[in-house]
């Protein structure tokens, strides 16, 4: 411990110097193009960095680890002032990010966390994906206030954490109302053609009259369930309420129809509170948290969701 | 000699039914030790029936078989091996990615210590195979061998096994004049050792080399039983057709030929044929011989357009044509009969009817179809012409024998109409009737004005047929044989000489 | 003619048994399974519903069947799908017509499919290798076009194709029905099915023949990627929109199990796109099972994987044997070899 308050220390002692002679340089290596969320991260990384005169030196890994590494290590050798890291996979990160501390400078995870001590990272900005699930929980059972009503679950990809940890939040956000249930669950692996699919079989399993809700582990998901909902008759968002997760501008275009009821946003904007936290710690030295959770917002029909869809459109999602 | 002793295998009334066939009927079969038994007949004959009966393949309907005087029931091919009976067919049924001695000894290597002793099992398989005085090394794989070698490693394996009978069916049929020998040596040292052998194949010449008696099989029947020093080839021959053949050997039409159809001139490519000059006129059946390797199938396939050729030129009727690739021959009218039946020649899985169709099809382009109708009439007509045995045009052409699917390749070219047919080894590996029937048909094309190249490595069906002989060595034309000239023992001069020559 | 029909029969008569089965399996757990009602001026059901979900397998399979049968494969379709899918969605986000979407889309197919055939037929490159360069390329390609996202478009002409209907039918029905009657008719009529089949079987023979195999064997690929291009499109309008990591992920794999479900060797040869199609069906019947069954998604792959291979174990030349003798010792008779050796015994 006191080894490293030393190291913080000492860090304190050069860093703001050289915050001070120049505008800050940051490194940050981003995974690839995966998905949409994905791109617009990038996206809304760049525009943080802008917003704040930071010169962002980006690298895409291209799904691969080896690239992170050799991203991370071309950014220590250019000696920049901080590194942003999305991490492809949780473990092996031990030895690049000791070579990172060991020349001061400090890594902050973003979106996901890795297998590490922890006193290798500054910190980690992640969302809550257990939290994510109980808040669409919570509003469905605001929304259905007592009434009795049966639910369908579009589940993530089988076995991954954000299916796993979505799934059990809304669970525990619901129990203990005993006019909810989850009547049928199934996978749609989180893309639009299968949630379309499952969404059909529900509908012809259960008959569409029986279902009142759908929840689904993410929008696009979703998305696929409205056209299914209306090629089977009926209205979506009335008939069927429907909450999803991610708040991808396809989820606010349909909200703003009256075709999709809620969505929770996963921010792309991680960068923002990283680098408040950065910022505030080469100011004046105040070390954030290890996990610095973003805010997982609830979009209703309240708000003005064509607004929220014209902001969105162009981050890439 | 033989018939003083007592039989080591001795078949009685050997019955075996197919639905609507009789496919053995009472057959009887003596073997006696140290005997080579060939069993003859034509494809269909019952010949494979009976040595699927004998070695337990099939299970029989009737009739006994008695093993030094005892009966036994063989049930299946393993069951036959420890009775001592051993079977080598003409596809070596080895693995030829494992080692001579892997192949001898699978299944009972020496043993020590629970590995394979290695060197021991090299060396038992030296001394084996140096009894049937094969000198090679064991420790390589099989397949990097030829094909006799291989065949001489299945014999030993069986011997080994068994040792009490052998069956050799059709091991000499995929092998050359110098391979042949080899085996026959094998088969003369296990006469020695006093083991009875059954020998098949097609080939009567090497029946009466190698064999002591001979039993002939027609319609599932035993026809006869001969001792061969005292019989000619004509007699077994008729016995196996059950007709008298037309002297095989006749007549041969004057060689005026008509009108030069084709004129090739320097003709080649490197590293596969030296330059040649060939001129062929209707009217006319110019035969290639030569030992294997000599050049024979390369002139077919060069002329054919199946190899590129790199340098001379070809004319057709005095105008210079291209020859890159079979579609530019048979554009041409050309057509060729490959030696390799089964690789280049047939198309297996397809029906009988389209084989007869495919090169006029082909020809004609897949969005023209033949009717239906011209493809039955066609179809019909071929099969018709030229006897081909077949239960429907429906079957697949893998399911015919070797004669017949020869006819219906003859057929397949014979329907594009060609002025120009190449034959490679037209008559290689069939029975005794089809032959005939093939060089029958030779000669009524060039009687119909047809311009024929026929390659073959039988002799005398060249001297039979060929109004010219060209005879090959070492991928050059040596010698050109006209009229009076063409006789076996002028080509066989003619490729020593050559050899003499070049020894000097 | 009659001869033909009976012909074809027989040979799909073991698909046709096992679809049967399949939909069978579904009314189990399902008993509305078979009930179709008029809904909304389109045709509503479990049984359209696997006609419908079955399109992309059934177009896929019946180029893989022409690729199958010439010893060929082709595991580029699902990458050409993503391709054609986002290629169409550019097309009509850029303000152009549906028409000239379909038609951007189809040509994209056919050019990918022509690139496959160029490399396997003249640069003689394995197909599994050469059809590997584009199923892993492919889909980087579509994200280029698409720019990474979703590339959502409302265009009604382009939408219609995948999830309007024609006459009460869902259309991508009417259209895998209509290019399997085609490529059919095309291929039966034609002479063309019988030199595909010549080529599978003995490539070398057929070149002597005179057949035009590199053509050929261009032509099939070509065909390929149409239909993954077709497909592609369907599978886009479907959701309105071109999903470039997503799209027909895995279902090559799909397209030529159906091939082989359909009784197709793999090795090439004599082959039969209705089975293929009817493979195709039998597949989506199983996933229509598994969706109607309510089990927790953990079962899904087990389920699949276990009816699949209870397909293709009744279908083994083994079974069949086993079958065959089952019957013929029931029969006072005794038992007899197949016909099929009384024939071979002349070859030996």
């Amino acid at each position: 411990m006191k080894l490293k308050a030393m190291l913080i220390a000492s860090a304190m002692a050069f860093v703001p110097v050289t915050a001070m002679a120049a505008d800050l340089t940051i490194g940050f290596s981003q995974i690839g193009s995966e998905s949409g969320w994905r791109a617009a991260e990038t996206t809304v990384t760049k525009q943080e960095a802008e917003k704040r005169g930071i010169d962002l030196k980006f690298a895409d890994a291209q799904q691969k680890q080896e690239n992170q590494i050799k991203a991370i290590r071309s950014f220590i050798a250019q000696g920049v002032d901080a590194i942003l890291l999305a991490p492809v996979v949780a473990t092996g990160w031990d030895e690049v990010l000791e070579e990172a501390k060991d020349t001061e400078i400090p890594v902050i995870l973003l979106d996901r966390t890795v297998d590490a001590p922890d006193d290798l990272y500054m910190t980690a900005v992640t969302s809550d994906l257990v939290h994510e699930g109980e808040v669409a929980g919570q509003w469905l059972v605001d929304e259905t206030a007592g009434e009795k009503c049966d639910i369908v679950e579009l589940q993530g990809t089988t076995g991954s954490s954000p299916a796993i940890d979505r799934k059990k939040g809304f669970e525990q956000a619901i129990s203990g109302h005993d006019n909810l249930e989850i009547v049928r669950s199934q996978t749609g692996d989180f893309t639009r053609s299968q949630g379309k699919v499952v969404m059909e079989s529900f509908l012809k399993a259960l008959g569409g009259d029986n279902i009142c809700a759908l929840y689904a582990h993410n929008d696009d998901m979703a998305v696929g369930a409205i056209q299914a909902i209306k090629e089977a008759g009926l209205k979506p968002g009335e008939d069927i309420k429907i909450v999803s997760i991610d708040s991808v501008p396809d989820i606010h275009l349909a909200m703003a129809k009256g075709e999709a009821n809620a969505t929770i946003e996963l921010t792309p904007n991680m960068a923002g509170p990283a680098l408040d936290a950065l910022e505030a710690y080469l100011a004046d030295g105040t070390m954030p948290p290890k996990w610095i959770q973003t805010e997982s917002k609830l979009y209703t029909l309240e708000d003005d969701n064509q607004a929220v869809y014209e902001e969105k459109k162009d981050l890439g999602y | 000699m033989a018939s003083t002793q007592s039989p080591v295998l001795e078949c009685k009334g050997i019955s075996k039914f197919f639905p609507g066939a009789i496919a053995l009927d009472a057959v009887d079969l003596k073997l006696y030790p140290g005997e080579v038994h060939a069993l003859l007949g034509e494809n269909g004959a019952g010949k494979s029936t009976l040595i699927k009966c004998l070695t337990g393949a099939y299970r029989r309907d009737g009739g006994m078989i008695l093993l030094d005087g005892e009966e036994v029931s063989p049930r299946s091919t393993q069951d036959s091996q420890k009775l001592g009976i051993g079977t080598v067919y003409q596809e070596v049924n080895l693995l030829p990615n494992l080692t001579i001695a892997e192949n001898l000894f699978l299944g009972r290597q020496p043993m020590r210590g629970g590995f394979i002793a290695q060197r021991k099992m090299h060396a038992m398989a030296k001394d084996l195979l140096a009894e049937f005085g094969l000198k090679v090394n064991p420790a390589e794989p099989l397949e990097t061998y030829s094909v006799a070698v291989q065949q001489v490693v299945a014999i030993a394996r069986a011997v080994e096994l068994s040792g009490k009978v052998l069956i050799l069916d059709e091991p000499t049929a995929s092998l050359d004049r110098d391979e042949v020998q080899l085996v026959f040596s094998v088969i003369e040292k296990l006469k020695a050792r006093g083991l009875a052998i059954v020998f098949i194949t097609h080939f009567l010449d090497q029946v009466f080399e190698i064999s002591d008696r001979a039993t002939v099989l027609r319609n599932g029947r035993v026809i006869g039983t001969r001792e061969l020093a005292g019989t000619t080839q004509t007699d077994i021959v008729t016995l196996m057709l059950g007709r008298q053949l037309e002297d095989r050997i006749h007549d041969r039409a004057p060689s005026e030929a008509g009108d030069t159809l084709i004129e090739l001139k320097n003709f080649g490519r490197r590293g596969v044929m030296e330059p040649f000059d060939l001129t062929v006129r209707k009217g006319e059946v110019v035969g290639l011989a030569g030992l294997l390797g000599s050049g024979r199938t390369e002139t077919s396939n060069l002329i054919f357009g199946a190899i590129h050729a790199d340098q001379g030129e070809a004319l057709l009727e005095g105008q210079r044509i291209s020859l890159k690739s079979p579609r530019d021959a048979i554009g041409h009218r050309f057509a060729l009969c490959p030696e390799d039946r089964k690789n280049d020649g047939i198309v297996g899985d397809l029906s009988v009817r389209e084989n007869i169709i495919l090169a006029l099809q082909a020809r004609q382009g897949w969005f023209r179809p033949l009717p239906k109708a011209k493809i039955n009439e066609l179809a019909e007509a071929y099969v018709k012409a030229l006897d081909i045995r077949l239960a429907s045009l429906d079957m697949p052409i893998r399911l015919l024998s070797g004669g017949n699917q020869q006819k219906v390749l003859l057929a397949r070219w014979l329907a594009t109409n060609p002025s120009f047919l190449i034959l490679d080894e037209p008559t290689r590996g069939i029975d005794v009737g089809a032959h005939a029937e093939i060089i029958a048909l030779i000669e009524r094309l060039r009687e119909d004005g047809m311009a024929l190249l026929v390659a073959s490595s039988e002799l005398e069906e060249l001297v039979a047929y060929s109004t010219r002989v060209i005879v090959l060595r070492d991928r050059r034309q040596v010698r050109e044989l006209k009229g009076d000239e063409i006789t076996t023992a002028n080509i066989v001069t003619a490729i020593a000489d050559e050899q003499m020559a070049e020894a000097v | 003619m009659a001869s033909q029909v009976h012909s074809t029969m027989k040979r799909i008569m073991p698909q046709l048994i096992i679809l049967i089965a399949v939909l069978f399996l579904n009314f189990l757990v399902f008993p509305d399974f078979f009930r179709i009602e008029f809904q909304n001026g389109r045709l509503f059901g479990n049984l359209i519903d696997v006609l419908n979900r079955g399109a992309p397998t059934a177009l896929l399979c019946i180029g893989m069947t022409l690729v199958i049968a010439t010893k060929g494969i082709d595991l580029s379709v699902g990458a050409v799908m993503a391709i054609a899918g986002a290629t169409a969605a550019s097309i009509v986000v850029d303000g152009h017509s549906w028409q000239t979407a379909l038609l951007g889309a189809l040509a994209v197919g056919a050019l990918c499919g022509f690139w496959n055939g160029f490399l396997v037929a003249y640069l003689r490159i394995q197909p599994i290798v050469a059809t590997l360069v584009l199923m892993v390329a492919g889909r980087g390609i579509a994200q280029l076009i698409t720019e990474g996202t979703i590339l959502t478009f409302l265009n009604p002409g382009l939408i219609h194709l995948g999830a309007g209907t024609m006459v009460g039918v869902p259309t991508p029905i009417v259209i895998w029905v209509l290019l399997g009657l085609i490529v059919t008719a095309v291929v039966r009529k034609t002479a063309l099915g019988m030199l595909i089949e010549a080529i599978g079987i003995n490539e070398s023979s057929s070149r002597l023949a005179g057949i035009n195999s590199r053509v050929l064997i261009v032509c099939v690929y070509l065909i390929s990627g149409f239909c993954a291009a077709l497909a592609g499109v369907i599978v886009a309008a479907d959701i309105k929109g071109a999903d470039a990591n997503n799209a027909g992920l895995w279902l090559e794999l799909d397209a030529i199990l159906a091939v082989v479900i359909g009784g197709n060797s793999l090795l090439g040869g004599r082959f039969s796109i209705l089975a293929s199609l009817l493979g195709a069906l039998i597949i989506q019947s199983v996933n229509s099972v598994i969706l109607l069954s309510g089990l927790p998604p953990e079962f899904n792959l087990v389920i699949k994987a276990l009816l699949i291979i209870a397909i293709l174990v009744i279908q083994s030349p083994t079974v069949k044997h086993a079958l065959y003798i089952l019957r013929a010792s029931a029969e006072p008779t005794p038992p007899a070899p197949a016909p099929v050796q009384e024939v071979k015994e002349g070859t030996q």
